[in-house]
Order: C-alpha cells, then sequence, then structure tokens
C-alpha cells in the first residue's frame, strides 16, 4: 500500500523532469526566430463565404511561407468578428461589405480598427433565379411581376406564399424589409449556408424546379450556373438608411479590409501585407472554385493559385522586409 | 447512468393506492375538460381566422427589444469604463491566459517548435496512465485506443482543444460546485436559495444564453468555458449536495460523540463517505460540459465543434461526420472513466489482498516509467511528438459521403414526401390553432389547461410566463416554437410509451436497448442534427425529428423504470384474475406507473425545446432563429436578447406545470 501511495508523487516528479530535460539528439526542427521577429501572430478572422475563405488562406499562407507569421484563422460571423477587434482576437477582416453601423462603432467610437484599403474588388447583392425560368418566363427579371409567379415558389416552409431563399442569417441582407415594403407575396426562408443555397440553385437548373434566391457576386457559382439577377427598384443614396424602410435595391460594395488599431501600430510586416493586397473578381473565383468544385483544402488551395501568381504575391510583399 | 437533467422531486411509488385527490374519476373528468378546452380553442382559431396573432415582420424589432437592443449596444460601447464589464473582462483575460497556457502544452505549436510543449506520444502516454490509476487498467486502453483514433482520424488538435475547455469548465465547476454543495447540504435556507436558480440555470437552453455571454466575455475561449460552467454546474450540485445531506445519521452522531470540530467532521467523515456519490456528479457534469462546450463554437470556442459547424456550413455530411465521431468518443471516454473511477475508488477504500497491492504498485511504476519516456521523446523527436497520421477520417467522410448522396438523390422523394406530408398533416394544423388564433385566446386555452392538470401552482407560474412573453412581444414565434416543442414531446411520449412498456415487462429486451439508450444519452445535442439535416433539409420537420432522437433515450429510460417499480404481486394478482396482456397493461400496469409518466414528459418537454431551438439552426424557424440571428447581426441584438429570454419563459412554463401535474398524479398536491 506504501510503495502505491508514492506511485503518483513519483510519477508526477518523473514526467516533469522529463519535460524539462533538455534532449540529445532530438531531430524536431525548431523555426528560425529571426525571420518571424518582423511578423509575429496574425489573427485572421474567416467569415463563412467561401470567396472569403480563399483571400484569408491566400493572405495567410503568404504570410506564413513569406513572411515567418504565426497566422491563426478565426472562424466566426462577420458581424461577430468586429468584436474581436476589441478584445484583440481579430487583426484583421478581408472582405468587409459595407457594415456602416459597425465602421461606426468600433472605427469612430470605440477606436479599435481602421480601414486597410480596398482589395480590387466591387461586390453586389440581389435576388436571382436559375436561367431556365428567365427562358419559360422572359418578364420574371423585374420586381413588379413577382407576384405574378408567387405560386411557383411556393414551398412547405413558406406558408401559403412565394419562397424567397435566403442564406446564412449573418450576412448583410434586407431581404425582410424588402419583401414588406415592396408588398410582395413572398416569405423569406434562410437556407442556413451558401453552400445551401448553391445547392438549391443547381438542383432548381438540373430539375427545373423554381428558385428565387438571395445570391451575390463575386461568386465562382455563377461561371457554372449562370443565374439571372432581379431588377429591384433602383438605389439611391440614403434609401437604405432605416433598416426597417428599406424599399431599393442592394448598394454596390467596394470591398475592403479592416484591421485592429493595434495591428496596425505594432508593425507587424504581416500588416504591410494585409495592407497591400489586392487582386480581382477572377483570382478570388479560381481559388474558390479549387475548394468547392475541386474539394481542395483551402491551404492547399491558395498554395496553388500562389505558386501559380509570383509577380502579384511578390508585389504584395513589397515593403515588407 | 443517471439522466443530465434533474428529475422533478418524485420517486415512483408503485404501491400506494391514489389518493382521493387524483381518484379515477377525477382524473377522467379533467381529461374530457382537457380535451373540451381544445375544442373551444380550435373554434375559437377558425372563427377569428388568424386575427390578433401579433405577427411581427422577420427584420422588425419593436418596442420592449429596441430597449433591450440599445442597452446591450450601451454595454458594448462603454466598454471597459462600465464597471462590471471590467470586471468581467479581467476574468475572460485569466481565463484566457489559463487555456493559452493548457493549449501550449497539448495542442498549438509552442513556438518556436512546431509541436505543443508535449507531443501526442506524451499526451497519450499521460492519459494512459492517468486513466490506469484513477480507474484501473481496462479503462486505460480504452483512454489510449480513443486518442489514438483522434490523431489518427485527423482531429487530434481539435480534440485536444475540447478536451482542454471541457476539463477547465469541470474544474471550475468542482471548485465553485462543491463548496456550495456543502453549503446546501448544511443549511435549508441556502436550499431554498439555490435550488430555484439551478432550476433555471438547467430550463435554460444553451442556445440562449450565448449571445449575452458574448457582449459580457467576448468571443473565444473564456466565453466558451463560462457557457459551458453554467450549463454543467447544477448536475454536480444536485447530486453532490443529496449526497452529503444522506450519509447515515448513525456514523455521523458516532464520530460527533468523539468530539470533532464542524471542519474535522467535513474532510475527515462526510467528504469520504460521499465521495462516490460526488464522482457521481462529476461524471454528470463531465458529460453536459462536453455537449456544451460543442455549442460553444458559434462564438469561436475552440475544439471539435467548429470543424463540424464549418462542415455543416459547406453541406459537407462526411466531413462534419468525422470529427462528430471524435465527439462521440470523447463523451464515451470520459463517461466510462469517470463511472469506471468511482467504482474503483470504492474498491479501493475496501482495501484489496497484500499481493494484489504489491502487483499493482509495481504495474503502475512500471507505467510510469514507460510514461516518463513517452514524455521525454515527444519533447524532442518529430517521431513522438507528430499526430499519428492516417487516411482513416477522409475514408470514414468519403463512406458517409456517398452513403448521403445516393439516399438523397435516391430516395429524395421519400423523404422529401415525408416531410411535406408531416408538416401539412401534422405540424401546420397545430401552429393554425396554437400561433393562428388570437393572442389572449391562446394565453388563456393555455390558462386553462395549465388550471387543469397542475392545479392553481402551476396556473400562477403560467400567467407570469404568459406575461412576460406578451412583453417581450415575440408571441407568433414563442408559439410556433411551443408547436415545435409540443408536436416532438408528444413523438418522445408515444415512443416513451411503447418502448418504455416493453423495456419495463421484459428484461431481455431492457438488456439489449438500454446500452442503446445510454449511448444516444451521451451523445451532444450537436451531433444529432447532421444525418437528420442531410436527409431532410432545413425544415421544421428536421428540427423535430432532431429533438426527437435527443429527447427519447431519457423519457424511455424513466418510463421503463416506472413499469418495472410496479410491484410483481399486483400484476401477479391480476394475471391469476385471468387478466389479458393488454388489460395488465393498460389497466395495471401504465396507472400505476403514471407519476413516472409524468416525469418523463417533464423532461421530454425540456431535452425537446432545448434542441428545438438549435434547430432554428437548419430551418426551424421561430425563436431559434431570432437567437441565432440576434447574435449574428448588430441591428436585430434586442429581438435575439429578447427570444432567448421567451425561451426561458417558455421552459420555466412548461416544466412548472408538469411538476405540479407530477406532484398531483403522486397525490401530494
Amino acid at each position: 500500500m506504501r510503495l502505491q501511495k508514492l506511485t503518483v508523487p513519483l510519477a508526477a516528479v518523473g514526467i516533469l523532469v522529463a519535460a524539462l530535460l533538455p534532449g540529445i539528439g532530438g531531430d524536431i526542427e525548431k523555426a528560425d526566430a529571426s525571420t518571424t521577429s518582423t511578423c509575429g501572430e496574425v489573427n485572421i478572422a474567416v467569415n463563412n463565404w467561401v470567396g472569403y475563405e480563399a483571400d484569408a488562406f491566400v493572405v495567410g499562407e503568404v504570410a506564413q511561407k513569406r513572411l515567418g507569421c504565426l497566422v491563426n484563422y478565426v472562424y466566426v460571423d462577420e458581424q461577430i468578428s468586429w468584436q474581436g477587434f476589441a478584445s484583440g482576437q481579430v487583426d484583421a477582416v478581408l472582405e468587409n461589405w459595407g457594415h456602416p453601423e459597425l465602421i461606426d462603432l468600433y472605427v469612430k467610437k470605440l477606436h479599435a480598427a481602421q480601414d486597410a484599403g480596398s482589395i480590387g474588388i466591387t461586390g453586389q447583392i440581389g435576388w436571382y433565379v436559375p436561367p431556365w425560368m428567365v427562358k419559360k418566363y422572359p418578364d420574371i427579371l423585374d420586381w413588379k411581376n413577382l407576384d405574378k409567379y408567387a405560386d411557383l415558389f411556393k414551398t412547405s416552409e413558406s406558408g401559403g406564399k412565394g419562397q424567397l431563399l435566403d442564406g446564412d442569417p449573418g450576412f448583410v441582407t434586407n431581404d425582410e424589409a424588402l419583401v414588406e415594403n415592396l408588398k410582395l407575396d413572398y416569405k423569406v426562408v434562410f437556407a442556413g449556408s451558401e453552400a445551401a443555397l448553391i445547392q438549391a440553385f443547381r438542383a432548381g437548373e438540373a430539375q427545373k424546379k423554381p428558385v428565387l434566391g438571395y445570391f451575390y457576386s463575386p461568386q465562382w457559382f455563377l461561371a457554372e450556373v449562370p443565374l439571372q439577377k432581379v431588377k429591384l427598384p433602383p438605389y439611391k443614396d440614403g434609401c437604405d438608411a432605416d433598416a426597417a424602410k428599406v424599399d431599393c435595391d442592394y448598394p454596390d460594395y467596394p470591398l475592403h479590409k479592416i484591421v485592429s488599431n493595434q495591428f496596425a501600430a505594432g508593425g507587424s510586416s504581416g500588416y504591410r501585407l494585409v495592407k497591400n493586397f489586392t487582386w480581382s473578381a477572377d483570382d478570388q473565383n479560381l481559388v474558390a472554385k479549387y475548394i468547392t468544385a475541386d474539394g481542395m483544402s483551402p491551404e492547399e488551395a491558395a498554395d496553388k493559385w500562389v505558386t501559380t501568381h509570383p509577380d502579384q504575391v511578390d508585389a504584395w510583399l513589397r515593403g515588407t522586409s | 447512468v443517471t439522466t443530465l437533467t434533474r428529475e422533478p422531486e418524485t420517486t415512483t411509488q408503485p404501491d400506494q393506492e391514489p389518493r382521493p385527490a387524483s381518484s379515477p374519476a377525477r382524473r377522467l373528468g379533467r381529461g374530457w375538460l382537457v380535451l373540451g378546452v381544445v375544442v373551444v380553442w380550435t373554434v375559437l382559431a377558425v372563427v377569428f381566422q388568424g386575427k390578433r396573432t401579433l405577427v411581427i415582420g422577420g427584420a422588425d424589432q419593436v418596442g420592449v427589444q429596441n430597449w433591450i437592443g440599445d442597452r446591450a449596444n450601451d454595454l458594448v460601447t462603454a466598454g471597459s469604463d462600465n464597471f462590471f464589464l471590467s470586471i468581467t473582462s479581467g476574468i475572460a483575460d485569466a481565463l484566457d491566459a489559463v487555456l493559452q497556457w493548457c493549449q501550449l502544452l497539448i495542442s498549438t505549436p509552442a513556438f518556436p517548435s512546431p509541436y505543443p510543449h508535449i507531443g501526442f506520444l506524451g499526451v497519450l502516454a499521460v492519459a494512459w496512465f492517468v486513466t490506469a490509476l484513477v480507474a484501473g487498467w481496462r479503462m486505460s486502453v480504452l483512454t489510449a485506443v480513443c486518442f489514438a483514433l483522434f490523431a489518427l482520424l485527423g482531429f487530434y488538435e481539435s480534440s485536444m482543444d475540447l478536451l482542454i475547455v471541457t476539463l477547465v469548465s469541470v474544474l471550475l465547476s468542482v471548485a465553485i460546485g462543491l463548496p456550495l454543495s456543502v453549503w446546501m447540504a448544511h443549511s435549508a435556507r441556502a436550499r431554498a436559495v439555490l435550488t430555484p436558480v439551478l432550476d433555471v440555470m438547467q430550463t435554460l437552453p444553451s442556445f440562449a444564453y450565448l449571445l449575452p455571454l458574448m457582449l459580457l466575455f467576448g468571443i473565444g475561449g473564456p466565453a466558451a468555458v463560462i457557457c459551458t460552467l453554467i450549463y454543467s454546474l447544477p448536475p454536480l450540485m444536485r447530486i453532490a449536495s443529496h449526497g452529503l445531506q444522506n450519509l447515515p445519521q448513525t456514523v455521523l452522531e458516532a464520530t460527533d460523540s468523539m468530539g470533532q470540530t464542524t471542519w474535522q467532521r467535513l474532510v475527515k467523515v462526510e467528504l469520504p463517505m460521499a465521495k462516490r456519490t460526488i464522482i457521481v456528479g462529476i461524471n454528470q457534469t463531465t458529460m453536459a460540459a462536453l455537449s456544451m462546450a460543442t455549442i460553444a463554437a458559434f462564438i469561436n470556442g475552440p475544439g471539435l465543434g467548429q470543424p463540424v459547424v464549418r462542415a455543416l456550413n459547406a453541406l459537407r455530411v462526411g466531413d462534419a461526420f468525422v470529427p462528430g465521431l471524435c465527439i462521440v468518443l470523447m463523451a464515451i471516454m470520459l463517461d466510462r472513466v469517470t463511472t469506471a473511477a468511482s467504482e474503483h475508488s470504492e474498491k479501493l477504500n475496501r482495501g484489496q489482498a497484500r499481493e494484489t497491492a504489491a502487483r499493482r504498485a509495481v504495474l503502475l511504476s512500471v507505467a510510469a516509467g514507460i510514461t516518463v519516456l513517452c514524455v521525454y521523446a515527444s519533447r524532442h523527436y518529430t517521431f513522438a511528438a507528430r499526430p499519428w497520421d492516417s487516411s482513416l477520417g477522409d475514408g470514414v467522410s468519403n463512406v458517409v459521403q456517398t452513403v448521403i448522396d445516393w439516399i438523397s438523390t435516391n430516395w429524395a422523394g421519400a423523404t422529401s414526401a415525408i416531410a411535406d406530408g408531416f408538416t401539412s398533416a401534422v405540424i401546420n394544423k397545430i401552429e393554425y390553432v396554437l400561433a393562428g388564433s388570437p393572442w389572449f385566446v391562446t394565453g388563456l386555452a393555455i390558462l386553462a389547461i395549465a388550471m387543469i392538470v397542475g392545479g392553481w401552482r402551476a396556473a400562477v407560474a403560467t400567467v407570469v410566463c404568459l406575461a412576460g412573453l406578451r412583453w417581450l412581444e415575440l408571441w407568433n414565434n414563442a408559439m410556433i416554437t411551443l408547436t415545435a416543442t409540443l408536436v416532438a414531446a408528444l413523438v418522445v411520449m408515444i415512443l416513451a410509451g411503447v418502448v418504455g412498456v416493453w423495456m419495463g415487462r421484459s428484461r431481455q429486451a431492457d438488456r439489449v436497448i438500454r446500452p442503446l439508450l445510454d449511448a444516444g444519452q451521451t451523445l451532444p445535442p450537436f451531433v444529432y442534427l447532421i444525418p437528420v439535416l442531410a436527409l431532410f433539409g432545413p425544415t421544421r420537420f428536421t428540427a423535430i425529428v432532431a429533438a426527437v432522437a435527443y429527447a427519447a433515450p431519457p423519457a424511455i429510460k424513466i418510463v421503463a423504470d416506472g413499469i418495472k417499480a410496479v410491484s410483481s404481486a399486483t400484476v401477479e394478482a391480476a394475471e391469476s384474475a385471468g387478466a389479458l396482456t393488454i388489460q395488465i397493461i393498460t389497466k395495471v400496469q401504465i396507472p400505476m406507473a403514471r407519476s413516472a409518466f409524468t416525469v418523463a414528459t417533464n423532461q421530454g418537454l425540456l431535452y425537446v425545446l432545448a434542441m428545438v431551438v438549435i434547430g432554428g439552426l437548419v430551418g426551424a424557424g421561430a425563436l431559434g432563429y431570432d437567437v441565432v440571428a440576434g447574435f449574428k447581426q448588430l441591428d436585430t441584438r434586442g429581438r435575439g436578447l429578447a427570444a432567448g429570454f421567451s425561451i426561458v419563459l417558455l421552459g420555466v412554463m412548461l416544466d412548472r406545470i408538469t411538476t405540479y401535474a407530477a406532484r398531483r398524479a403522486e397525490g401530494r398536491a
């Protein structure tokens, strides 16, 4: 019994000693600390649409492989990422869609974050239908005619009205307000994610099933199935100022980067990289297609793009060393 | 395995004759009364045709919700200027430091090394050794296999993160919960104060408090630990205080007579004697913590919840299945090890033969030596530091994905026909009455039913809860959520009635089915969503199916135990009087196990409610969706918080009605 009582403290001491003992002939390669001294840790928010994933992993892989940064991918929704600026859990958001209210709060009031420039892409949001529907119902692309077709879009979840399929509840959307203010005979039903939207549209085109849904560009899927955009009342400055009274189309979104003030002031080479990062919608769609259609991991997809576009990557690295 | 949630204080008292308070005639009368209320309610629903149903637009935020949202935003804007927020952020920072230290130790790379301080083999060896020490050799093999599988399936790092969050939460639960349990065991006043608090903590569906916690503690590990703690504290406190309270008085008196101080009595007598019960409490707390820690992925809580959420987002069921499998493995491992630890401690307490003890000590020393070697190697050699690697995870994922793809292409017609058929035949009909009647009609009908089944105390609780729901202005959504809850609970009770009675009557059936139910109960709620979502898509039906799968095991077990407890003498008497089997079941066993049925209903409803809310993620809509959206969109934050409170009120209301109904069934009303 006494021996047994001794086992616990002895084992604890043994494990501690084993942990502290210097190694003899160990083969673990330690990273070279000198290359990373100008970068350190970079926490990149990853929001849940694949175009964003492409931005995040291309920047992340370059930061890791070329600058020796310690990159953490923080998987959170787009609005929740902003909360991370204040607490230091997020350093960079790489594709911001508008969000004037968040800019007001986190940039102007809390002084936690700042703009870090455009990524070179303009985003668009709207309502789309699969191409077969346009051939069969040519006037469907005007919002005024949507009520005429509401019956086509009925489902078990739309309560006798037409179904307008939305994506993730966290995406930028005015659809509930639009349906109400344009007095359309529709109900917004949330598919829950980008992937669910794509699946619905793909099945809709293949099986000639009616689908009306929220979608956006840049989006690689538009190359697979060229969805057609429904015309909503044109956007005018300020027509979307009151979220509950929106009755106009979505504006164009110049997609841009936001970084935390702490990250910008810290002198990290990772910050220079983020600031320099721009590319085109085609670039983003290519990486997004690698990830979804070709089933690569985001890291593999980003690596493939980075190795085939050395000039662009070098331009991003200007001023980092 | 006892049930996770508390059981309203009922012990099945099978031999007790029904008291006059609930004589069969009265009960029958109550049944007719409830039916009458439902008929009148339905007629009024048809008459009023959807007037005054308090529907509000999907993105609207009204009145009190705006006020709640503004307060929440004030809090965020004030930041550390706010006294309260400066305390919570202090707590968050401290927790963050602890978590990061643990992560560097076993999960994330400790720069400049590409591996954590203790690499894979070292962690595996330590886990193996500790299990051998506290739970015996057989369990230590299970632990080692599970750790190896985490690595082979490709989720070693996420698994360690989940383990860290779970264990830190459990340690905090013990540190906070044990002193409070001692206090509860010794003071009636403490019990009176803390019991309702624990009630509310357990009735709260976990999703409802993610948002407030995120506002207070930010995103990431610390908030994940806090929300896990809220959920996992009650089981430990209930079970431990119960154990401490029910120690044999003779032993306490005998040791008191030797003149011990209160402290000596506590440390030397009470705690050691209640050790086994306390470990059972820790087991329950661990399982609760594990299931909550996966849900915390929504606020960037580290661990296996994250890959599941990500894969669900990308609709890759196969990819969600593999981390789901790791969660299940971890649940089985932690459950079996803590259970075995309580049995093991008892065995050691009883003492062993000298040779066995000596042999065990030698073996343990050898094991300790091996462990020390593994830890050393894992710090310096790649072969020991790097998690084992295999294509097992990809293989499993591909097989599952293929099966799911096959089913969804070949059975798409059938599954959507089932979902649509059930939705229009059952869900929509009930929703039409509950959510389609004017609010005051529905309110009065619910109140009348509460009064009939639960008496005036249930009615008082119901009035308070309904008033709260009305005030929060999400009435219509609350009624839609209530519909889904009631439909799912109904299915659960039918299952519990059929399977539970079968198990209660047949020892063989019990032996086969019970382990399946035990396993089902250790699964975190999240795991249920994956296959159901793949089959039925994002609909209310999906949420209901997942809720049934989640709530059925505890309900079935309670009914089975109730039926089993009916005295065999009574059953034999009925048999010798020539009663048929069906008569024995319906006339003797079910009536006598009545209180087990009410307890099962209570548990079933609360489990279902928790899951229906998570169903907001997969198309269930209503309050669950409001919570999710409020949590993801700044504009509707107030509405999300209001939805969270509404869910709590629904939970408290259902709990009170069924608890008082259960007391009545026992004749104590």
